[in-house]
């Protein structure tokens, strides 16, 4: 009975480590790939020779990449829209999630149930895009020419955020929040010096998620700023047209530099990912308990 | 009106019921009640206030746009000055002239997460018992690492990667990795390798689902992961000595432990049904050289896009994407409840 038992483990062992193995190499090895390609020599990148580690090293393809004032127009708007998209969505959540938390709140489900029905049910792609054109043109009639602005605030904000904000908010003891009343606390110094500080795993990890998704922001971006506004694009729809311009085959023909092609667009790939490989081991700490917390109650 | 007044036969006079005068009081007092609450505690109500905005403006201000599905729209782009023509555009999608792609659009999406439900979803479950079996923190984290790491990535990278590393071309030496290792493997042909595995059709689904692996099994394995790791070792132990092995444990110690969690995923996950995103599908297939991959490719929220965004101006249709995209979303709505009330009868595990 006891030498069955063992030998089911065993193999059950061998299998979760072979598998876990596999399947994580396969998930990093297309950035690695990418890196190894990126500074690999033009016929080893042409030619398949590159596997997983470079070959023939050269760095122009980078060094042409930052010489090309497109690529930091690009970067210098994405770094822009993170920062400030992050910091709205934030400020937003933060009221409105310590709003949400008070049960002496009236109408308290009302509004929860305002948050969680943009869960179950969008308006779709048309009207949203007329929606947004709507608001290009009233921004623009109180000043605001550029439409950076209009991607900072109207877009990336997420019901799902605001509701793990709430639960964090919820979290905290009453008798802490009382005691801070009777020592003469306001509203905003409550907020500020108690919940915030005591849900700081909570509020990073929101924060992450709103960076993220702003840096990774790609499809509104796109449809936003097109023609007279195409300066203000950012990052990654910069990543998506250098993509078309070098599958195209009359580009390639004209291509005399001394790597491939495919190693600049590679050495962007590699730019637009090395800021989040960077934050990447701060996120590790905070996300897990933060997307475990993420039930949705009510 | 009549219970609340009392007649007096003593006296022959009508008087009025003293109790209903404290109803209509508190009746008379209740909004200003309300108000006054409001008032004291106004700093919490301001607080809400950026939020609703935001809500409001860009969540439900375009619901209103929704009406240009009941309305003619290549007349004007405002939606207030457009000429109701009731449900012509969804007679249309359901049956008329454009209904062959409409279906073929919807079909698709329908496989496309009925694949996902078989492949993607059981993935993760399964990661996240193997993560379970390493007892190693370091070498798990290492693995953790390692398969979070793409959900971080945006889709552009994502299918940027995919793309490259599929390349077709004439020669074998000159095709994207992935595409030079199957052909050498013999898992597809030359041929095929020289199309293009993102051009071919019959290779769509395959490739969405295995790049949707890619992006987030790993990732979604941590919720369930928490699940396993939250039951207590006692109630393996206790297997154990009844004799259980491997497989029994898993069968009666873990699935009941982290079946709560399974069907709050489940529930999602057919609410999602009908909601492919069309980001991924765009990218993916944006510039492939042969038009057959849109037999497999296309799905509702594409097809709303070519209708109603990409050829505004040149004869698109905004009100019939619009009719699309909201059949679409209904449905997906109604499917979430419908599930979530089904969860709760059978399992006692909602999600709302």
């Amino acid at each position: 009975m006891k030498r069955k038992l063992e030998i089911s483990e065993l193999i059950f062992k061998i299998i979760a480590y072979t598998f876990l193995g596999i399947f994580s190499i396969c998930c990093l090895y297309p950035f690695v790939y990418a890196i190894s390609a990126s500074i690999s020599g033009k016929q080893a990148v042409d030619y398949n020779q590159v596997i997983l580690l470079p070959k023939d090293i050269q760095f122009d393809a980078f060094s042409k990449m930052f010489g090309n004032n497109m690529f930091w127009n690009a970067y210098t708007n994405t770094l822009f829209l993170t920062i400030f998209g992050t910091i709205w969505a934030l400020f937003v959540a933060i009221l409105g999630g310590y709003a949400l938390s008070k049960k002496r709140l009236l109408f308290r489900k009302g509004f929860n149930f305002f948050l969680v029905f943009t869960m179950w049910f969008s308006a779709g792609m048309v009207p949203q895009y007329l929606n947004y054109l709507a608001t290009a043109e009233a921004f623009e009639s109180i000043g605001i020419m550029d439409r950076k602005w209009l991607i900072v605030i109207a877009m990336g904000m997420a019901a799902m955020n605001v509701i793990l904000l709430r639960n964090a908010f919820e979290g905290v003891p009453s008798e802490i929040e009382e005691a801070s009343i009777v020592d003469g606390a306001t509203e905003l110094q409550i907020l500020t010096k108690v919940y915030i500080p005591m849900s700081k795993s909570t509020i990073a990890t929101v924060a992450l998620f709103f960076a993220i998704s702003r840096w990774n922001g790609y499809f509104w971006a796109k449809q936003m700023l097109l023609g007279q506004y195409s300066n203000e694009q950012p990052l990654q729809v910069f990543i998506r047209n250098q993509l078309d311009l070098y599958m195209d085959s009359d580009y390639m023909a004209s291509w005399n530099e001394p790597y491939s092609h495919y190693s600049e667009l590679y050495a962007l790939i590699v730019c637009a990912i090395i800021p989040i490989l960077i934050i990447y081991p701060f996120i590790q700490k905070y996300f897990a308990k933060g997307v475990n917390m993420g039930g949705v109650k009510e | 009106m009549d219970k609340y007044i009392i007649y007096d036969e003593e006296t022959q006079t009508y008087s009025m019921d003293p109790e209903q005068a404290v109803r209509d009081d508190v009746e008379k007092h209740h909004w200003l009640n309300t108000i006054k609450t409001i008032i004291k505690d106004w700093r919490l109500y301001l607080m809400l206030v950026p939020m609703l905005f935001v809500f409001f403006c860009w969540r439900y201000l375009p619901m209103y746009e929704l009406l240009g599905a009941f309305k003619y729209s290549n007349s004007s782009l405002d939606v207030a000055d457009q000429q109701y023509v009731g449900f012509y555009y969804f007679a249309r999608l359901i049956n008329g002239d454009v209904s062959p792609d409409f279906w073929a659009a919807f079909r698709n999406t329908f496989l496309l997460s009925f694949y996902g439900m078989c492949f993607g979803f059981p993935m993760p479950i399964i990661v996240a018992l193997f993560f379970n079996e390493i007892k190693s923190n370091i070498l798990r984290s290492t693995f953790q690492v390692m398969t979070y790491l793409p959900k971080f990535m945006s889709t552009v990278v994502m299918t940027t990667l995919t793309i490259m590393l599929l390349k077709q071309s004439d020669l074998v030496s000159e095709m994207g990795v992935v595409s030079n290792f199957m052909v050498k493997l013999g898992l597809i042909s030359e041929d095929v390798g020289a199309s293009g595995l993102l051009n071919g059709p019959q290779y769509f689904r395959a490739i969405y689902q295995i790049t949707g692996i890619w992006e987030g099994a790993g990732y979604d394995s941590i919720v369930y992961f928490a699940a396993i790791i939250a039951i207590s070792p006692t109630s393996y132990e206790a297997a154990q000595i009844d004799g259980a092995g491997k497989m029994a444990q898993m069968r009666y110690v873990v699935l009941p432990c982290i079946l709560s969690t399974v069907v709050i995923m489940l529930i999602n996950r057919i609410g999602s049904l009908l909601s492919i995103g069309y980001e991924k599908v765009l990218l993916l297939t944006e510039n492939s050289t042969s038009y057959t991959v849109y037999q497999t490719a296309e799905v509702v929220s594409t097809w709303a896009y070519k209708q109603g965004m990409a050829t505004s101006g040149e004869g698109g249709e905004p009100g019939l994407a619009s009719a699309a995209e909201m059949m679409n979303n209904l449905t997906g709505m109604i499917l979430v409840i419908g599930a979530n009330t089904i969860a709760r009868k059978a399992t006692d595990v909602s999600l709302y």
